[in-house]
């Protein structure tokens, strides 16, 4: 088991390095930064001064070295667009994304859960083909588009809720949250459903089948042979059952959540992480691409580490072999 | 698919059977026919998704505008409302956009791009996930961990995501590409997020196939490897590969979109369905929201239809179902 645990660590780190020399790879040949900054006209001397400033004149492996070790540190230099610490200006973004992943997992869980196991105890009725053939819309409708057409109901049509920004922000140390006002809170409705459609689906639809195939185990019969009431065989056996491949799925979606966000943010200028990604692309602005890169990647890889090994836990059949990752 | 394998293995042991009927008389007596006769929502999906098509590849013809001639655009005529409501002209049943371009043209040309970027990059990512599918299946050992690593990397991150990180570095890298350029980093990032599922379908299907008698007689009258691997074991395990593709093109078309619409995917000079809704988006809060609806709507009945014909051919071809 710990075997298996290091492997997988050994793994994630390659994985990082890999993400990481080949976003610094590439970052290397991209565009000319320096154009971008001082524009047509600038003369060489200002030129040859602003590449040395950003460092831009090094050799590449020096330039790869130096990138891995401030890298480690949440050191990425200066924003070559913005000209302020990337470090700053994803820590200042951070809470933002964070809180609209967070609400709408939350979201899609509450809402996901119940429709599923409704719609898997009264399969067949009119409610639950309903519920089906919304959720394959859900998978068919792209969330951008969703999101325009909630602005162009709620915000446009009937005005009651906002469109763009975050509202009001209480700041709490370095961390700023929107659940502490009321504006906050209308501002964090729309975008939060707007990224919550689709993992609502899919929870809605993963409830439904792993239902189904629970309620036609062996162990159900015998709890219905045994008497027990409807309510105690579907939410004590049945439900609790379920939970498990559900909830690994939801962690894995939590960094689907997270990129995903670059749409949904785009679409309600909601001042998060992605915003930032989709203007430095524009601006070919490399220091903050390759700091989001990395640390969406980091993400990642430790969800899908930490999900690894609460597979360990969860499943003792897993624990018999060494084999655990084998499937 | 189960029929047509049977008859492969007859065939490959040298038994003397009368001469098959033809494949389209089979196909139209065969089984998945009959259950596309007898599912209503297949047959709606399919007449959806052949209307769009047909006016996407026939633009030229169908569309009343040609809304890329400069010559016939009025600027007078911008921004119009559909025909039905007040201030429309019959001129423009769907309304028109910024420049004046005639919205249900547009679309039609619009369709047209997003279809092509969309099955371009199914094609690509199916002969790519396929082959090493196939070869990592086939071969195992070394080459067959390796590649399933890689694959391992590449689920870890969601497709879309892949897709928009390699099209941005694709922008980044040539800011002014030509045309044909950005239709090329397009249609490769799309694809390169969407191989892994088909080479980890057909991989498992092919450790199945490997072990199976026809291959083995095969291996003994010596045919040669890659031989079997291309004329025996590929027709039997394309049936899982159809459904995958049918579904990717959906999500190919969709993700063509949204890159388009975050200003990142086609060229803005031939805009696709995404393109035209990131144009619309800008005119939402004057009230004109029939530049944004049309090719919304056109998008997410593709995107449907699409859909719906990947459920129902998935049920079709399980045995299990039937």
């Amino acid at each position: 088991m710990l075997a298996f645990i290091l492997r997988r660590m050994g793994q994630a780190i390659l994985v990082m390095l890999t993400v990481a020399f080949v976003a610094f790879m590439i970052f290397q040949y991209v565009g000319d930064p320096v154009t971008n900054l001082l524009g047509q006209d600038a003369t060489p001397e200002q030129r040859i001064q602003l590449r040395k400033d950003l460092g831009l004149d090094e050799p590449f492996p020096v330039q790869f070295a130096r990138f891995i070790g401030n890298a480690v540190q949440g050191e990425f230099g200066l924003s070559l667009r913005q000209g302020r610490k990337v470090s700053t200006l994803i820590a200042e973004r951070l809470p933002a994304t964070m809180e609209l992943a967070m609400t709408a997992g939350v979201l899609a869980l509450i809402v996901g859960i119940p429709l599923g196991v409704y719609a898997a105890l009264k399969r067949g009725s009119f409610l639950s083909q309903a519920l089906m053939t919304f959720s394959l819309l859900g998978v068919s409708l792209p969330s951008f588009l969703f999101g325009i057409l909630l602005i162009l109901i709620f915000a446009v049509t009937f005005k009651i809720l906002p469109s763009f920004g975050r509202g009001d922000v209480v700041a709490i140390g370095s961390w700023t949250t929107g659940y502490l006002t009321v504006d906050g809170w209308k501002h964090l409705v729309l975008p939060a459903i707007t990224l919550s459609l689709a993992n609502m689906a899919l929870v809605l639809r993963l409830v439904r089948s792993e239902m189904l195939e629970v309620l036609r185990t062996d162990y159900i019969k015998f709890a219905r042979a045994r008497g027990l009431n409807n309510r105690a065989v579907h939410f004590g056996h049945a439900l609790k059952n379920t939970l498990v491949p559900v909830l690994t799925i939801m962690g894995l979606q939590l960094g689907q959540l997270i990129a995903f966000a670059i749409i949904t943010e785009t679409v309600f200028q909601w001042p998060g992480m992605g915003l930032l990604f989709i203007q430095a692309v524009q601006f070919a602005d490399i220091p903050v691409m390759a700091a989001y890169l990395l640390l969406v990647s980091g993400i990642f890889v430790s969800i899908n580490l930490l999900v690894d090994m609460l597979y360990l836990v969860v499943d003792p059949r897993l624990h018999v072999d060494g084999k655990a990752g084998a499937h | 698919m189960s029929s047509s394998s049977s008859d492969g293995a007859t065939t490959g042991s040298a038994v003397v059977i009368p001469k098959a009927p033809g494949r389209l008389a089979r196909f139209f007596d065969g089984d998945v026919w009959h259950s596309f006769c007898n599912s209503p929502m297949a047959i709606l999906a399919a007449v959806i998704a052949f209307i769009c098509v047909f006016c996407a590849l026939f633009a030229n013809w169908v569309a009343p505008h040609n809304p890329f001639d400069l010559a016939s655009l009025e600027l007078i005529d911008a921004r119009l409302p559909p025909a039905w409501i007040e201030g429309g002209k019959s001129k423009y049943l769907l309304g028109t956009d910024d420049q004046g371009r005639d919205l249900l043209s547009a679309l039609m040309y619009g369709a047209r791009i997003s279809l092509f970027v969309g099955l371009a990059s199914v094609f690509v990512s199916l002969v790519v996930g396929v082959s090493l599918g196939l070869l990592s299946g086939f071969a195992g050992g070394k080459v067959d961990a390796f590649i399933m690593r890689v694959c391992d990397v590449m689920l870890s991150f969601p497709s879309l995501l892949v897709a928009l990180l390699i099209d941005g570095l694709g922008k980044a890298m040539f800011p002014n590409a030509p045309d044909a350029l950005a239709y090329a980093v397009l249609i490769v990032a799309i694809s390169l997020s969407g191989w892994v599922q088909y080479a980890r379908t057909v991989r498992g299907s092919t450790l199945v196939e490997r072990n199976k008698e026809y291959v083995q007689a095969a291996r003994v009258i010596g045919v040669k490897p890659s031989r079997i691997m291309v004329r025996h074991v590929l027709p039997n395990v394309l049936g899982p590969v159809l459904v995958l593709a049918t579904i990717q093109v959906a999500f190919a078309i969709i993700a063509e979109a949204t890159l388009s619409f975050l200003g990142l995917g086609v060229p803005p000079t031939s805009p696709s369905l995404g393109t035209l809704i990131r144009v619309g988006n800008d005119f939402l809060f004057s009230g004109e929201w029939w530049i944004t609806i049309w090719p919304g709507a056109m998008l997410v009945l593709i995107a449907l239809s699409v859909n719906l014909l990947g459920d129902w051919l998935r049920d079709a071809l399980n045995p299990r179902l039937r």
